[in-house]
Parts: C-alpha cells; sequence; structure tokens
C-alpha cells in the first residue's frame, strides 16, 4: 500500500480484506463511493454492495433493518451529511435499540478544503460522542484505519468511524496492537502529553521534533477510540508528563476531544492544559495548505501551543 | 375459511384492552389505534407466519412505523404470547415492556423500535431488503400513519422499495385522514395517495381497513417484482362512535361518563 494514503482509503482496504472471511459485512453509501472511499467494496463484493442513492437518511434506517436481519451494515457519506443530517435516524432508528450498525463519515474536519464550509464537518466527534451506545473511533493514518475497520466489525453495537481526506504519511504500522477503548502511546517524554486524534496525532508526531530542537520532551497520546474514552490511561499519561496537556483535534472545540479529555481530568489537581482546534467557526474554501494554516491546523502551531504550555 | 366472526371479536377484545391500558396509563394514543384494529388482526391473526415464535428468524415481521399506536400492537403481542401478559398495567411506567413509543430492547416480540415518524418504514424496507440480499423467507408489513408520510424519509424508502424490488414489503398506510392537529388535506394534502404510490411503481390496492373481506383480499395479493402499498381506508377512534373522525381523539382520554359510554359501545359494562 502507498506510505502517504488518506484514512477513507485505508479504512476500506481493512474492510475489504475483512469481508474476504465474513460474508456477513455489507457497505452501503449515498452515491459518493469514490468520495468515501466505498468504491474498493463495490469492486470487491459488488452483492454485497447497496447504494441507496442521495438518501443519507433512508440509508442509516435501511442499515439498521439489514442488522436487524443479521447483516453487518457500514453505511458512509461524508460526515457532514451522515453524522449531521442523518443524526436523528443514528439516534432513534441505531443507538436507541443499540442495533449493530456502522456509520463511516468520511471528509472529517476541514480538508474537504475546495468544497467549502458546507462539505467541512468540524461537528461529527461532539454529535456522535453525545449518544448513548455509540462508539467512536477515529485511525490517525491509512495503516491504522484497516486495523480500525476490524475494531469497528469485532464491536458488537452501533460504532462511528471518522475518516479523512487528506493523505499523511503513515507513522503507524499493520503489526500495532491497539485495543479498543484505550490510548495508544506513539512517544514517551516528560514535560508534557500531547493528545490528539485522527491527522492531527500525524500532524503532532512532525512537532515533536520541533520540540525536540527546543529541548522539550513531550509523550504523544493517539486517541483511536475517542468513546469510550480511556480516563485512567489518559490521566496515568498526564502524570507521567509533568501534567502538563495539549489536545490536538481537527474539529470544533465545543464538544470534542479537549471537553473528552478535559471531563477525564477533573478530579486531577494541578492540571495545565491547552489545545489546538476549530475555534468554534465554520470553514471555507481554500488550497488544503492554506486554510489549514488559517485555522491553525500545522505542526509548527502544535509546537507553538506546547512550548507557551511549557511555560505555565 | 376464515371465521370474520372470530376476528371481528378478537378486533373489539383489543380495543378494550387498548382502552384499560390507556386509561391505567392516564395517558396514550387511542383515536390512531382503533384506526388499525381490523389491520392487526388480519395480520397477526391470520396472514403474517409466525414460525416457532418471537424469536423465530424466518418469521414473518411487522413494524409499527406510526408507534404512537403501540397500545394496540402491545395488546396483541400480550394476546398471542409474544409479550407478557401480567405488564397489561404498566404502560408507560418506569421499567415497563410497554414503553410509551415502542423499545423492541424491551418488549419480546416488537420487531422495531419506533415513534420518530417515518423510520419504521425505512427500517422495514432495509429488513425486506436484507432478507432478499440472504434469500431467505419472510414478509416484512409496516403500517404507517398517512400523515407520517409527510416525512421526506417516507419518499426515499418508497422510491428504494421499487429500486430494490422489493415484493417481500407491505406497507399498508393507515388513511385515517387526520393528524395530530387537524386534517391531512388541510395540512399538507395526499390525496391521491394511490396515485402517487403507483408512480413510485408499487401494486396498489385501495381497501375499507376495517373490512375483512377487503383487507385479506390484499393481502393475499402477490406483487412478484413490486413492493405492494395497501391504502387501507380507517375512520380514526373506529369502535366508539363519539371518537370517530374526532381530530382530539388522537391523544385525549375519555373521562366521566364517556368512559362507560366507550366501554358499551365495545360490548363491555363499565367496572364489570
Amino acid at each position: 500500500m502507498a506510505n502517504k494514503e488518506a484514512t477513507r482509503f485505508g479504512f476500506y482496504e481493512g474492510l475489504v480484506d475483512l469481508a474476504k472471511v465474513h460474508d456477513d459485512i455489507y457497505a452501503l453509501d449515498a452515491d459518493l463511493a469514490k468520495t468515501t472511499g466505498s468504491v474498493a467494496f463495490q469492486k470487491a463484493f459488488p452483492e454485497r454492495y447497496i447504494d441507496v442513492g442521495i438518501a443519507e437518511q433512508n440509508m442509516v434506517g435501511i442499515s439498521a433493518g439489514l442488522s436487524k436481519v443479521g447483516i453487518v451494515p457500514f453505511c458512509a457519506s461524508m460526515a457532514v451529511f451522515v453524522a449531521g443530517r442523518a443524526f436523528e435516524i443514528i439516534r432513534n432508528g441505531v443507538c436507541y435499540s443499540r442495533l449493530n450498525v456502522k456509520i463511516v463519515g468520511s471528509h472529517g474536519g476541514i480538508t474537504a478544503a475546495g468544497d467549502g464550509g458546507s462539505h467541512q464537518c468540524i461537528e461529527d466527534i461532539g454529535i456522535m460522542r453525545s449518544l448513548p451506545n455509540m462508539v467512536v473511533l477515529q485511525p490517525c493514518d491509512s495503516n491504522q484505519a484497516r486495523l480500525i475497520a476490524k475494531m469497528a466489525y469485532e464491536h458488537n453495537g452501533p460504532v462511528y468511524v471518522r475518516t479523512s481526506r487528506e493523505p499523511m504519511e503513515n507513522i503507524t504500522s499493520l503489526d500495532d496492537k491497539i485495543q479498543f477503548g484505550k490510548i495508544q502511546t506513539l512517544c514517551e517524554g516528560k514535560d508534557l502529553c500531547i493528545i490528539a486524534s485522527g491527522m492531527m496525532t500525524c500532524l503532532a508526531h512532525q512537532a515533536l521534533d520541533i520540540l525536540k530542537e527546543k529541548g522539550i520532551s513531550a509523550s504523544l497520546v493517539n486517541i483511536h477510540t475517542i468513546k469510550p474514552f480511556d480516563k485512567d490511561g489518559v490521566i496515568a499519561a498526564v502524570r507521567k508528563a509533568g501534567k502538563r496537556v495539549l489536545v490536538c483535534e481537527e474539529s470544533n472545540m465545543v464538544c470534542g476531544l479537549t471537553e473528552a479529555v478535559a471531563s477525564s481530568l477533573v478530579e486531577e489537581d494541578g492540571i495545565r492544559i491547552s489545545h489546538v482546534a476549530i475555534e468554534d467557526r465554520f470553514g471555507q474554501s481554500g488550497a488544503t495548505g492554506e486554510l489549514l494554516e488559517a485555522y491553525g491546523i500545522t505542526k509548527e502551531n502544535i509546537a507553538a501551543k506546547a512550548i507557551e504550555l511549557c511555560k505555565r | 375459511m376464515r371465521d370474520f366472526d372470530f376476528l371481528s371479536k378478537k378486533a373489539r377484545q383489543l380495543r378494550v384492552d387498548t382502552l384499560d391500558m390507556i386509561l391505567k396509563a392516564g395517558s396514550g394514543h387511542v383515536g390512531g389505534s382503533f384506526s388499525i384494529a381490523e389491520l392487526l388482526v388480519a395480520l397477526y391473526y391470520d396472514k403474517m407466519n409466525l414460525g416457532k415464535g418471537a424469536t423465530d428468524p424466518d418469521r414473518d415481521r411487522f413494524v409499527l412505523s406510526k408507534g404512537h399506536a403501540n397500545p394496540i400492537l402491545y395488546a396483541v403481542l400480550m394476546d398471542i404470547g409474544f409479550a407478557p401478559k401480567d405488564a397489561k398495567d404498566t404502560l408507560r411506567r418506569y421499567g415497563s415492556p410497554f414503553q410509551g413509543h415502542p423499545d423492541s430492547t424491551k418488549c419480546p416480540g416488537l420487531d422495531c423500535s419506533t415513534g420518530s415518524l417515518g423510520q419504521g418504514l425505512s427500517i422495514a424496507t432495509g429488513m425486506a431488503l436484507g432478507l432478499k440480499k440472504q434469500g431467505r423467507p419472510g414478509q416484512v408489513y409496516v403500517i404507517t400513519g398517512d400523515g407520517e408520510l409527510q416525512e421526506g424519509i417516507c419518499w426515499e424508502a418508497f422510491m428504494a422499495a421499487n429500486a430494490f424490488a422489493l415484493d417481500n414489503l407491505t406497507v399498508i398506510i393507515d388513511r385515517n385522514r387526520l393528524q395530530l392537529s387537524a386534517p391531512t388535506e388541510e395540512t399538507n394534502p395526499l390525496d391521491s395517495v394511490e396515485e402517487k404510490l403507483k408512480s413510485f411503481n408499487f401494486a396498489v390496492d385501495s381497501v375499507d381497513g376495517h373490512d375483512f373481506e377487503q383487507i385479506f383480499r390484499a393481502l393475499d395479493k402477490k406483487t412478484a417484482g413490486k413492493p405492494h402499498c395497501i391504502v387501507a381506508n380507517t375512520v380514526k377512534g373506529k369502535g366508539v362512535s363519539f371518537m370517530e373522525n374526532g381530530v382530539k381523539w388522537h391523544g385525549a382520554l375519555p373521562s366521566g361518563d364517556e368512559i362507560a359510554a366507550a366501554y358499551k359501545e365495545l360490548g363491555v359494562e363499565y367496572g364489570k
């Protein structure tokens, strides 16, 4: 596989492999197969692929029905349309009955760059983690996305998987032993703990070099399971790193990973916390690099925030 | 030979059970429950293959997409032994299998949680598609309200049912012509719903939803390659004259002398 690949593609490569041995796996899409990456599944298993047309709500309802007769449906659209438009169907049709339906939201964050703010989903993490019975997963790179496909399948119940449009260098391995509901420590350090998810983990990984040059020793914790949140794992990691925490998320600061981390630390004394996140404003069109720069989603900004935090 | 007399008595008994439950609960939807009594009886006491019982994966399935009419479905599920009879007095109570709107995780034999209008139809479409994909038997029956069809997801589901040629899906529209606040035709006119569904390539029948002969004539029809829609023309509140066709009886309860009068019309002496 390509060393630099978007998680939206890695995820379906993983799902195709899995579907070779599990014939209960089906994939659904709402006319966006090439966009979400589900086209790989369509090509491999056309008889188990269902395009419902441009109807995300019905796609989720149909998925709920499929799960009721023993199928494990993975239904996908761009995050804004599936997590946003179909929210209430996910709530009442899937989560309320704890049905075994997997929802895949691609183009999480602002890297649907050219398409503009209407297509850039910054709210999905907050919306999905607010749902009882829901599991929220986000791989940091395409290698991990393959593992996350298996993790999503093996969990019996509703799962939301957020994938990204942006190709990133793989920083994790297919041989990693990641565990459902547990943090993944990618790097140990003593001055601060960077907690990141999705492509932010890759950017934070790049920022480590900048910090090293400045003499700062940072640990890097990747959150692939945003819900259930590994509170104990985070507390332990933060304690080992001077109780300084920098949270990096490519989603709205409201209800996102920062709040998940902060709420897990409410009983800890002496925490110093900062974050890199979308600051409660919509995205807009632009070249990807330009947009990331404008919204502070860069390794430089992560490093700057980390340095600032170490002064506190 | 079908015993229409038996089925009619069953429908009347279910209305009585429904009234018992709703009065005990202090709230619930009488009008829309009464309008589907004969339809539920035709399905559960004759047409549906209930297999070896509630957990049989190959039995026919039923989705009450107009989930608020659930008291009468609970009455059916208790009567046929799927749901516990001793829970009859617990409708809408804490811990009850009989939640205010259907919760399939709490009530045995209930095929789908519903209550958010339009979703049951979409989920039933998925069930039928899943059974077809797997080459498994089982017809999926769904009852929707007519007001419910104002939800856009219904039409997404209709398009999909046609696209996937779901002849194992039977959609029964409870055409009582009233929604919570007003007549459907004064809100978002639906006529002719038959023509609308025909244009979505459904096989469509229009029947008197309280006439067993007409209901079965439609239910018995095979519609190879097409989903089936039965427009059941019904009367909201059917069976109690002062409730019939009254908007207020969507969610109102009889009180005072109305209670005894309602039971009397259903052939039961109140309090005995």
